[in-house]
């Protein structure tokens, strides 16, 4: 499964999801190239969390299909699903680290799930990782001995210690100082520069945004607003993207249905 | 993947022909330890290898550390960008000693 030209690694097809009677996502179509950065950006509660579960096969959609690297995981048997995640990398928003193990040891997990390999070398492999996230020397410690950013760049390290040839990352910089969530940054980009990965972001933080992105894909109440470049997104005069990027509350408009309807539960 | 060895020099050859993957790595690291147990310098030729992945490099970053404990020598030749810029990631491209060939290595050695 190697880079081989123009290949979508990622391709979502009119995607229709929901999350009980409620439609949260309305039909989304995304391509993703082999090596690109993508961005998903959005509001809070624009879907794109859902988007997101649902590219890592965590939900069956109610239409629509989901390729990753050429096969549909709307159709995947779990077994089938396993495998695939072999070459998936995630880096979710609170770390996800197991707090009653070792940095190190919540490296290796992927590894001692997923292969056969000699201890001594899934050791070497997880303190490899935690070099590249700058956490050399820090395997031995609890997680709980973290500060926020360490344990964000130790679920890096643990999400790229199998070479995963896709990677998500989910609100990177949230809870971040600026300082810390630049270096995440910096480290996206090498990922992508050196393991040829394809890497998909979900973020609200514009300037984070706009630094790796190869392109954005902004999404708004469960609508693709605009797909493009960061000089496309930036030059948009929609309304909506204008207001996400200015960071104003925007004149939130009212669906009157659909307001009805949330709180009646009629 | 396959291996190969030969002598030269004082020092054990050994090539890889394919990818170095998680699926032949165990038998990457038992070939390197095998040599240094026999107390053979080493001399890991990468030429041929078109993809090598954290547990190849793994394996190596182990053999090297045996030979110091050894007392024998131990490098890398024929490393190709991709594999550099894989060893550059972990900064052990620095690590390593990394010679051009085996001549240039063994002229080295005097």
């Amino acid at each position: 499964m190697r880079n081989n030209g123009t290949r979508a690694a990622i391709e979502v097809i009119d995607l229709v999801t929901h999350y009980g009677k409620r439609e949260i996502l309305h039909g989304i179509n995304m391509s993703v190239n082999e090596g690109e950065i993508m961005i998903i950006m959005g509001g809070s509660g624009s879907g794109k969390s859902t988007l997101l579960r649902f590219l890592l096969g965590l939900g069956k959609p109610t239409s629509g299909s989901i390729q990753l690297m050429g096969r549909d995981i709307t159709r995947m048997s779990a077994f089938e699903m396993y495998e695939l995640r072999k070459i998936m990398g995630v880096a979710f928003q609170g770390g996800a680290l197991l707090s009653s193990m070792t940095v190190a040891e919540n490296v290796q997990l992927p590894l001692r799930e997923h292969t056969r390999l000699d201890e001594k070398t899934m050791q070497i492999m997880a303190r490899m990782k935690l070099e590249v996230v700058n956490l050399g020397g820090f395997g031995e410690l609890m997680p709980s001995e973290l500060s926020g950013g360490m344990i964000k760049r130790a679920a890096v390290a643990r999400a790229i210690v199998m070479d995963p040839k896709l990677m998500f990352f989910d609100e990177p910089s949230a809870g971040l100082d600026p300082v810390v969530s630049a270096e995440l940054d910096d480290l996206i980009l090498r990922l992508r520069a050196v393991m040829k990965m394809t890497i998909v972001v979900v973020t609200h933080e514009l300037e984070s945004a706009f630094k790796i992105a190869d392109r954005i894909t902004v999404l708004d109440h469960g609508h693709i607003l605009m797909t493009g470049t960061v000089d496309e997104v930036r030059a948009s005069d929609n309304e909506r993207i204008q207001s996400l990027l200015n960071r104003r509350p925007g004149n939130e408009e009212i669906h009157a249905d659909e307001y009805l309807r949330r709180l009646t539960g009629m | 993947m396959n291996i190969q060895s030969r002598e030269e020099g004082g020092y054990a050859i050994v090539e890889f022909d394919g990818d170095v993957d998680l699926s032949c790595s165990p038998e990457v690291r038992k070939f390197l330890l095998r040599c240094l147990a026999e107390k053979q310098n080493l001399l890991v030729d990468l030429s041929k290898v078109s993809y090598i992945d954290s547990s190849g490099v793994a394996c190596l970053v182990e053999g090297y550390q045996t030979a110091k404990n050894k007392k024998l020598k131990f490098g890398l030749i024929g490393v190709s960008e991709a594999a550099m810029s894989v060893l550059h990631l972990a900064r052990l491209d620095k690590v390593f000693p990394i010679h051009a060939s085996v001549a240039a290595c063994l002229q080295k050695d005097g």
